[in-house]
């Protein structure tokens, strides 16, 4: 098992450039194919985009519409919740203050509240970013003490590790739930950052084992004989240079957490409910509400589209390690 | 990001000014460090595994916790084995977890290469291919039938318009569900492949090449004697998990089919969803998931045995 | 990057996620599907919290997975919902599993008489045992299977000729399942104002419940039974009879024949979208969406019209509707249960149904203006008088899994024969009964 991470190790310098250059109209053709599969796999993307931006009758138009007059009925359908009224009740209401008010009024409902869409992306925050931080935590460490200790067992406790990757989380879902009715740690944050910490957690092991390996073991000897402990070696020397290792890490790691469902539906009903769980569920008058589900698709891809362009530099650097995500 | 996190990791020693011979043992140390990831792995982990194990001899419901409980022995394992249903629902899982990872190896490998021929722009667009996989596969589910609509979806119209078949369901029919499936697994997953084996082939030292340019190898025989070699190991790698993610799959297909037409989409893990938590038959799914889990575990304990004689040629 | 300001923001968001979720002091949260009728309910509770200073707070699952996340919910102890209003079908499981409180006591002492109630709703929504003194719920939203027809398209004189011409009869409401599927196939394709429209939109679903409840309204009319009613369970000769295999059979062909392209995993959503947007002549849908329609833009008015589940063999309909209860699980009981007993009184009843809730109070529905108070409230006492429900036992959402899977592989995925199909499920049901030792 511990031979799966071998080819994975020395290639740190991945940037160097082939030396054995293509030519330039193979170069030119490669781009052109790559792009034009760029474009036609991102074009169900760009629809759920543009999709965001209709109104729900253009949403579900025959044949489907492509330039329609932009609305931002979806984003407010997203944020709120509406009551249809009769005519008499719309005359008789004083007059709209704001354009949403105004929006909705269109369509003859008024605004009854918030919805539950912002508490439900800050769950996804919180368990999000939480569960990321803390696998992140514990992996590096373990990694460290993998990598640089002689722990007795290590190969074994390496494959134990890895081996609970393997396991469909399926099979623990059941106790996972029985266990959690019994702690009550049903529907609560914790629970589910727990969770997914555990599933994260032998992928950032080995990730950051790798990336660790890579890091010569001169630099913390050095910073012994100068007087550091070891864990201000870790802590100064170590860390430092497993910057790029941790961030693609965190990007893998985040990946999964934040997109999870089957665990957020089965372990959560509302207060501490993700946005996955959520989203496909938005409902209009009659069916899904289409821009609804489309705006609130691309708000709640914006954070991992950012935060994966912020670390971009370390995740193509480190495209290596990441590779071995799961 | 790197900064020491002050809750969830036992460091209870302060960091001080202290020669290298104080402070603690690297023993000691090096438990410190272990055990809060082995804890976190027992507790969640392997613990309900043997719950299961257990649960899965039992006649427990769930829902029914009064229920007298009885101990059923083989019953439920014999039950399932013997169950034709569930052979279907397997047949199911194999037919769309084959598919999806050929479909995914070809297109993946072969962005991969082209990528790697860098041109001007390529992290660029590498960054934008890799979009689909940062998705929620849930709503991409959702979002796929929406798409899939046969009067009103993008895809049915671009289908016509290269070619005029009219009006057809992607998701209604039986042949074509299970390919629906594929479809867009394949959509949202080749980005993985991708990125594995492009990890694969910039860890080719150039020097092979070099070597390979002077022993006047052409460009075919350069391909399959040191690029698809030295690529091997990571496309392996890459197949072993979309292997058994798509074995485990779940939320896509869920919202993208519910399992129907009838059950031509039902994969196993929507079964066992099923079984555990709508019929609540907890014993009897609890066997059935460490089928699943034997059966995924032991493939790729295999897999990984073929994998490493692979790399050791 | 700022390492110390992202440690301390990833920290505080661990420590936010640890801490229990503040109760809130007067505030109750009231769980549901998301449909009309909540809204409707949202509205009317206001008067609610102005009365008595208790804040509402609501949670509502669309239905694709509403019996999913609450029965999960119920199970799991949770306390997220102080009062449910839940499916007919789960009174059985949450009165054995104590997931409800028993509300006789509190009926007793707040002089709410459940002999206010429309009996087949009490029977249907309340006893569990069925039709036993013990009640589980207070009857909050009556409902049943009809149908829904554009009465503008059966109006038009070219369209009448046409169906006249080809059936010999008057293009009318179709008063047996015979004539519905006539109906349907001559909207079939037909185009109306230059647009292809379609004959009917009915429940195909799959994952919940919805091709139960459809192919349910089919074989009720055709005089389905359960099992046998003289020894319960014994279901062979009933459930595969040759009225429901030929029921069956007719549903299929409708299926077949007069639904709009890709209408193979439909719900209520779905067939009101199909409706809405102008592409079907007639959908099955429940009661609770007709006020909806009645005041749609679109097909609102005289547009649309209503009526009962067709006869053929007899008059049936499927039962639909919810019973509102109190969590056993919630905090807040007294809360909830305040909630209740406002509910029941005659004047917020009638509120109730004037915003689009069907209450099942008799003061309401036995008062002399109610068949004139909205063009399906006729129909709406009609079908209520021939209602019948799908398994209420406590291992129900088996039972309706099964029957989901055995009618759906028939229906839409062709597999094998009605008979064969009704076959498997009895096979099915059995082994769940004899499971809970029922058989």
């Amino acid at each position: 098992m511990t031979t799966i991470a071998v080819p994975l190790r020395g290639v740190a310098a991945a940037d160097v450039h082939s030396v054995v250059t293509p030519s330039r109209l193979s170069r030119r053709l490669a781009a052109a194919a790559v792009i034009v599969y760029a474009v036609v796999a991102t074009i169900p993307l760009f629809w759920i985009f543009l999709t965001g931006f209709k109104t729900p009758s253009d949403a579900i138009a025959y044949p489907p519409v492509l330039i329609a007059e932009p609305s931002l009925e979806g984003y407010v359908n997203l944020f709120t919740t509406r009551s249809r009224q009769t005519p008499e009740y719309m005359t008789a209401l004083p007059p709209a203050t704001t354009w949403y008010d105004k929006l909705v009024r269109s369509r003859n409902m008024v605004i009854s509240g918030p919805s539950n869409f912002p508490g439900r992306f800050a769950n996804s925050l919180i368990v999000g970013f939480g569960s990321t931080f803390l696998a992140v935590a514990l992996g590096v460490l373990a990694a460290y003490a993998f990598s640089r200790f002689n722990v007795p067992l290590k190969d074994d406790l390496l494959f134990f590790i890895l081996s609970t990757r393997m396991m469909p989380p399926i099979a623990v879902a059941i106790p996972i739930f029985l266990m959690y009715r019994t702690l009550g740690l049903s529907d609560t944050a914790l629970g589910l950052i727990l969770l997914y910490t555990a599933v994260n957690i032998s992928l950032a092991v080995w990730l950051l084992k790798g990336f660790i390996d890579e890091i010569p073991r001169e630099y913390e000897e050095a910073a012994l004989v100068d007087g550091y402990t070891r864990l201000q070696a870790f802590w100064k020397v170590v860390l430092p240079q497993a910057r790029t290792g941790i961030a693609a890490t965190a990007i893998f790691c985040l990946i999964f957490s934040w997109n999870e469902y089957a665990f957020a539906i089965l372990l959560t009903s509302g207060e501490a409910q993700t946005a996955p769980a959520f989203i496909p569920y938005i409902i209009g008058e009659g069916g899904l509400d289409w821009p609804a589900v489309a705006a609130g698709t691309s708000l709640f891809l914006l954070p991992i589209v950012f935060f994966t362009i912020l670390l971009r530099r370390h995740l193509l650097r480190g495209i290596t390690f990441g590779a071995v995500r799961k | 990001m790197s900064r020491f996190p002050r809750s969830g990791a036992p460091i209870p020693v302060p960091i001080t000014a202290a020669p290298a011979h104080r402070g603690l043992s690297d023993r000691a140390i090096a438990w410190l460090f272990i055990t809060p990831t082995i804890l976190l792995l027992l507790a969640i982990n392997i613990f309900p595994l043997l719950w299961t194990i257990q649960l899965s001899f039992t006649n427990y419901r769930a829902n029914r916790p009064n229920a007298p409980l009885r101990w059923v022995g083989l019953e439920n394992y014999t039950y399932i084995l013997e169950d034709f249903e569930v052979w279907e629902r397997l047949q199911t899982t194999a037919h769309f977890v084959a598919w999806s990872i050929g479909l995914e190896v070809v297109l993946g490998f072969g962005l991969a290469l082209l990528i790697n021929r860098r041109f001007r722009g390529d992290s660029f667009w590498t960054t934008v291919i890799l979009l689909p996989m940062m998705l929620s596969p849930a709503v991409v589910g959702v979002f796929w039938k929406y798409l899939f609509e046969p009067q009103s979806g993008v895809f049915n119209y671009l289908v016509n318009l290269v070619v005029p078949i009219g009006s057809f369901s992607m998701l209604g029919e039986v042949n074509l569900a299970p390919w629906a499936i594929v479809l867009v697994d394949t959509w949202m997953w080749t980005p993985y492949v991708m990125l594995i084996c492009l990890a694969g082939l910039r860890s080719i030292p150039d020097s092979i090449y070099e070597a390979a340019e002077i022993d006047r190898a052409g460009p075919w025989r350069r391909f399959w004697s040191i690029t698809v070699p030295m690529v091997m190991p990571f496309l392996l790698l890459a197949v072993l998990f979309r292997a058994i993610e798509n074995f485990k799959m779940f939320d896509l297909v869920v919202n993208l089919t519910s399992g129907g037409p009838g059950s031509t989409t039902e994969l196993a893990s929507i079964t066992l969803k099923r079984e555990a938590f709508e019929k609540w038959k907890t014993g009897y799914s609890s066997a059935f998931a460490i089928i699943l889990f034997v059966t995924v575990f032991g493939a790729a304990t295999v897999y990984v045995k073929l994998l490493n004689r692979v790399k050791n040629r | 990057m700022p390492r110390t300001s992202i440690a301390a923001l990833a920290a505080a968001l661990l420590v936010a996620g640890w801490q229990p979720a503040q109760a809130q002091d007067k505030q109750i949260t009231l769980c549901w599907a998301a449909w009309d009728p909540a809204n409707a309910l949202v509205e009317l509770s206001k008067d609610f919290t102005a009365q008595s200073g208790i804040r509402m707070k609501f949670e509502f699952v669309p239905w694709s997975n509403f019996a999913d996340r609450f029965l999960n919910e119920l199970n799991s102890k949770g306390k997220l919902c102080d009062l449910m209003i839940g499916d007919s079908q789960w009174l059985g499981g949450s009165a054995e599993n104590k997931h409800y409180v028993k509300l006789n006591e509190f009926f007793d002492k707040n002089n709410i008489k459940i002999t206010d109630f429309l009996p087949a709703t009490v029977y249907a929504y309340s006893t569990w045992p069925k039709g036993s003194p013990n009640y589980w719920a207070l009857p909050a939203m009556g409902d049943a299977l009809g149908w829904i027809y554009r009465k503008d398209w059966f109006a038009r004189p070219e369209i009448r000729a046409a169906f006249k011409a080809k059936y010999n009869r008057d293009l009318d409401v179709p008063k047996t399942w015979t004539e519905l599927k006539q109906v349907a196939e001559f909207f079939q394709g037909r185009e109306i104002d230059g647009k292809k429209v379609y004959g009917a939109a009915i429940y195909t679903e799959r994952g919940s419940e919805g091709i139960t409840m459809g192919v349910t309204a089919a074989l009720y009319s055709w005089g389905f039974q359960y099992d046998d009613p003289k020894k319960p369970y014994f279901m062979n000769g009933f459930v595969n009879s040759k009225d429901a295999v030929e029921a069956l059979e007719f549903y299929k062909s409708m299926v077949k024949c007069c639904t709009p392209p890709g209408h193979t995993n439909a719900y209520m959503v779905e067939n009101l979208d199909a409706y809405k947007s102008g592409q079907v002549a007639m959908q099955m849908n429940w009661f609770a969406f007709m006020p909806g329609i009645a005041k749609d833009p679109q097909v609102g008015g005289e547009r649309s019209g209503f009526f009962v589940n067709p006869k053929q063999k007899i008059a049936a309909s499927t039962l639909g509707g919810q019973g509102i209860s109190v969590v056993s699980y919630s905090d807040k009981k007294d809360l909830a249960l305040e909630y209740i007993k406002w509910f029941a009184q005659p004047d917020v009843q009638k509120k109730w149904w004037a915003l689009g809730g069907y209450s099942c109070h008799r003061s309401v529905l036995e008062s002399p203006d109610f068949t004139k108070s909205a063009p399906f409230a006729a129909d709406f006492l009609v079908a209520m008088s021939g209602v019948k429900d799908f398994w209420q036992e406590p291992s129900y959402a088996e039972l309706l899994q099964a029957m989901q899977k055995r009618v759906h592989d028939y229906v839409v995925a062709d597999r094998g024969t009605a008979k064969e199909a009704l076959d498997l499920l009895i096979r099915d049901w059995t082994r769940t009964f004899k499971d809970v030792g029922k058989l």
